[in-house]
């Protein structure tokens, strides 16, 4: 090391030195996922920079409303004030860091600390404080509660960036845009709500095991063979060697398992439902009558499948948010996916997203066993890495540029990493 | 002893419907799927709320909502020994008590048929796993009903005195 180069950048530079050597093309360190030193690294430069995913608007939908949600271990408050502006707050009184909302959701346009009583508008800003003579008389203090600097929506979807400045939410999105759009386009009013309440599943485990399985197309044949045996599931054949599914890489670390070859082979709307258009007359016919012959496109494409970086995951029907709270503990939330306009699919997702997710989920259980040993695996001292070379000799690029694998291909995952190391050597 | 302030009937009944809660919970905690099974009427409903105790649990999401079919299926599926978060299978002992015959028609969930019995429950579970030991607690609403001689269940409401908090894997029958 040179001793002409001042402190703070010898640690920018070990840094850099330290994810480059844990994270490799096709290989990353198993330290990644149990050191609590890089799981605070990360809080810092990827869940306090980055955009992260909040809420949804539908769950604040008129003013006043509010909802607890969270950043990592942050506890954040999503309000709607009477402008209908949507706020994101940090749950901690400016006076003396109580916490300021204790109910998991409702209407109201102020908090009010038990501690002191001080009182906030539902767009943080200091309203009163008892007793206002000690400060020298009302509105003298220039306090207010924590908020996060940027908030923005896409699709009603609420993300939020504890940076001021960096990237916009279109540009972090990139091309993980389009696919929340594919969702919208399933509702006949063009409005996703995730109105459905929330399974709440404890991980023993790193989030980014979670974030590289959700596209990973290689496990399910595997983990869910014993649901998929059962019910005679036509999933586990999307996920075979056989498929002409493909996983791509989104860039920023965004990826998708990209089913629609599949369905286009077998040209049946709502197939990618698991059912066929008798069962859903109403819904199709709206679709029909809304799109014309485009609705044959969308009826057979369906839903996404896609992991938006960091923590949002949708799989067709529901979707899971994921919540880090220490290298070795997580949390996901799981709701079934909402569709304004189209009753005989919502009833379904809520029955079907029930069955699969959460604590006792038929899918999801099994998923968040393999996290856990994973987590235990991972911290064994040998053979140190992680390898995430499947399909790497095969990958292509698309006609728009994209890495793609077939779909049972870690072109995915190489991509979370490659994104992974660019903000963690930022 | 002093026999307790009842009839005869209401002490015989609640004998019998503990002796079946007791065996229900054995079932449960020993994995006999099939002797689980065989307890449930085709009507059955198997409910486990999330968030709000009472919300509906075809519009809200559930922990678990199983109908006849899906508990088929969910006991379909750890049966292949392949229901990876429940193999090898957790160590389980649970205690069942405050048992009471509840005279309350909203308690006794969807689909009550005249004559179905509605019993209420408190229970303490422990649950041991490689990943460690969780204990589990809640309130338990029963339906009951006799056919051909037997009692069966019709429905089993949990709600988990944890229902609205971050759960961790619940594999096995609770």
């Amino acid at each position: 090391m040179t001793a002409t180069l001042p402190e703070t950048a010898h640690q920018q530079t070990d840094k850099a030195d330290k994810y480059a050597r844990l994270i490799q093309p096709t290989r990353v360190h198993g330290s990644l996922y149990t050191d609590p030193e890089v799981f605070a690294e990360e809080l810092e430069r990827i869940w306090y920079r980055t955009w992260v995913y909040v809420g949804h608007e539908s769950e604040v939908r008129r003013p006043g409303d509010y909802v607890r949600k969270n950043i990592g271990p942050q506890d954040v408050v999503m309000t709607r004030d009477r402008d209908g502006e949507v706020h994101l707050l940090l749950n901690r009184c400016a006076h003396r860091g109580n916490l300021v909302c204790d109910a998991p959701s409702g209407n109201s346009n102020s908090f009010r600390c038990p501690y002191h009583g001080w009182t906030y508008r539902n767009n943080g800003d200091l309203l009163g404080y008892p007793y206002n003579k000690g400060y020298g008389g009302k509105g003298k203090l220039a306090l207010g509660l924590g908020r996060l600097p940027r908030v923005a929506s896409y699709q009603g979807f609420v993300f939020g960036s504890f940076a001021s400045d960096g990237p916009t939410l279109t540009e972090h999105l990139g091309a993980a845009a389009g696919e929340l759009d594919r969702l919208a386009r399933l509702s006949p009013e063009g409005e996703v709500e995730l109105t459905a309440g929330w399974l709440k599943h404890r991980t023993r485990a790193n989030w980014k095991l979670l974030a590289e399985n959700e596209t990973d197309g290689y496990h399910p044949q595997f983990v869910h063979g014993s649901i998929f045996s059962v019910t005679g599931s036509p999933i586990g054949a999307l996920y075979s060697d056989n498929s002409t599914a493909v996983t791509r890489d989104l860039g920023g670390g965004h990826s998708e398992n990209d089913l629609r070859p599949e369905f286009r082979r077998f040209g049946e709307p709502m197939r990618w439902f698991g059912t066929t258009e008798d069962r859903v007359p109403q819904y199709v016919a709206r679709m029909r009558e809304l799109h014309g012959p485009a609705a044959e496109e969308i009826l057979v494409e369906g839903s996404p499948h896609v992991m938006i970086f960091p923590n949002l995951f949708i799989a067709e029907i529901q979707l899971f948010v994921i919540q880090p709270l220490a290298a070795g503990e997580c949390v996901q939330h799981a709701t079934a996916i909402q569709l304004k306009g189209a009753p005989e699919l919502n009833r379904r997702m809520v029955s079907q997203c029930v069955g699969s997710a959460g604590p006792a989920g038929m899918l999801l259980a099994d998923d968040t066993e393999m996290y856990e040993r994973n987590q235990r695996g991972v911290a064994l001292r040998e053979p140190e890495w992680v390898d995430i070379r499947r399909g790497v000799d095969r990958e292509r690029t698309d006609d728009n540029g994209f890495r793609i694998g077939t779909a049972t291909d870690e072109t995915g995952m190489r991509g979370f990493w490659s994104h992974y190391r660019n903000l963690m050597e930022a | 002893m002093t026999a307790p302030a009842t009839t005869d009937d209401t002490a015989l009944d609640l004998r019998q419907v503990e002796q079946f809660l007791y065996r229900e919970a054995r079932y449960a905690d020993e994995h006999d799927y099939d002797a689980w099974e065989a307890l449930w009427t085709d009507d059955a409903l198997y409910w486990v709320p999330a968030g709000a105790p009472d919300g509906d649990p075809v519009q809200q999401m559930s922990v678990i909502s199983d109908n006849r079919s899906r508990i088929a299926t969910r006991l379909g599926q750890l049966r292949t020994g392949k229901r990876y978060a429940q193999s090898p299978p957790s160590h389980l002992r649970r205690i069942v008590s405050n048992v009471e015959i509840l005279d309350d028609d909203d308690a006794a969930g969807p689909g009550r048929v005249p004559g179905d019995l509605t019993v209420g429950a408190n229970f303490v579970l422990v649950e041991s796993r490689e990943r460690g030991k969780e204990i589990w607690a809640g309130r338990t609403t029963y339906r009951l009903r006799l056919v051909e001689g037997r009692l069966r269940l019709a429905y089993k409401k949990v709600v988990l005195v944890d229902h609205d908090r971050a759960l961790p894997t619940l594999s096995f029958l609770i």
